[in-house]
């Protein structure tokens, strides 16, 4: 158990050196840069225009479409990394459940080519 | 010491980054704090041994769910200081039963006892000398088959509705089709004329 967390203790410091190195960045120049906040400074630049809309705006469904089918084929593969590493262990039905689990994904994957989602058009 | 310390830090950034998902203003801001809840709970998996959990929280929640969070966020479109207009009114409910839901969680909480030999008597105890995920699929794919396969029913079934919800043929489209392109012949479309000089065709 022990020894498990200690091959995790390099990412461990190795998050706290990027955590170090941000913090340094962003206090080191609120502390070392002169601050002469204006409102100006703020504002459009000579010719520019001011904001006029939110730059929130309505997207296309078509993305939402695109990365629901991105999450379905996450998971599919989420489900073959212990697959992959105790083929050895779980024998032919191991194998064979996996088969029919891609199999049973490979319907909705024709299913989805056959029906276009896949096109942008 | 280390490892109480990576909790107390992972615990703490989870709690509050979770507080400012509910309390940040722009609701953009709310997905990254979720990412960053997200980032640490995966963290606290770690530290209980379950590493396969913390690999799929990082690769399915932070990769996959939090960038669909994000394209809800940006297609609904809400006016949110328009939603909070009414805040002041509905305080005194709201928080009405957001006290009565607090002590029915406290009650439950408080009489809740995990029993000690909780990790011996489940269905399928975890053996020693494994990896986590080398365990996980020792019996996922033989002892729970049919679960396993309901899962893959399940995903088909998302993959079908997300399709038929969503998906519309649009009328007026000019595609290019490549293979259409390629089965072109010079002799279909081109022509050679020999045009005496000061005469047209």
């Amino acid at each position: 158990m022990d020894d498990l967390l200690l091959d995790y203790l390099p990412i461990l410091i190795f998050l706290g050196i990027a955590i170090a190195i941000a913090a340094i960045a962003v206090v080191g120049s609120m502390i070392v840069a002169r601050q002469h906040p204006d409102g100006e400074k703020m504002s459009a630049y000579e010719c520019g225009f001011d904001a006029f809309v939110d730059a929130r705006n309505k997207f296309d469904v078509r993305f939402y479409l695109v990365a629901i089918l991105f999450i379905i084929f996450d998971l599919e593969v989420a489900f073959l990394f212990p697959w992959a590493i105790s083929l050895s262990n779980v024998g032919m039905l191991g194998f064979w459940s996996m088969m029919v689990f891609l199999g049973i994904l490979t319907i909705g994957f024709v299913y989805e080519w056959r029906k276009g989602a896949l096109e942008w058009e | 010491m280390i490892q109480a310390l990576a909790f107390y830090m992972f615990a703490f950034m989870t709690i509050a980054s979770a507080i400012l998902v509910i309390s940040s203003r722009n609701p953009v801001h709310s997905v990254l704090f979720l990412i960053l809840a997200f980032f640490n709970a995966a963290g606290l998996f770690v530290l209980l041994g379950a590493e396969f959990l913390a690999m799929i929280l990082v690769v399915v929640y932070v990769g996959a769910v939090a960038v669909l969070f994000m394209f809800v966020v940006m297609m609904l479109d809400i006016n949110f200081v328009e939603m909070r207009q009414g805040f002041l009114q509905y305080l005194p409910i709201g928080g009405l039963v957001g006290l009565i839901l607090a002590s029915e969680l406290l009650t439950l909480a408080g009489s809740w006892i995990i029993s000690p030999d909780a990790s011996r008597v489940g269905a399928a105890p975890i053996p020693d000398g494994v990896t986590n995920t080398h365990a996980l699929g020792q019996v996922l794919y033989t002892d729970y088959l049919y679960l396993f396969e309901a899962a893959g029913m399940i995903l088909l079934v998302a993959m079908i509705g997300a399709i038929v919800l969503t998906h519309r043929r649009r009328t007026g489209v000019r595609k290019q089709v490549i293979a259409d392109q390629l089965a072109r012949h010079p002799a279909d479309t081109i022509e050679l004329r020999k045009v005496d000089s000061g005469r047209g065709i």
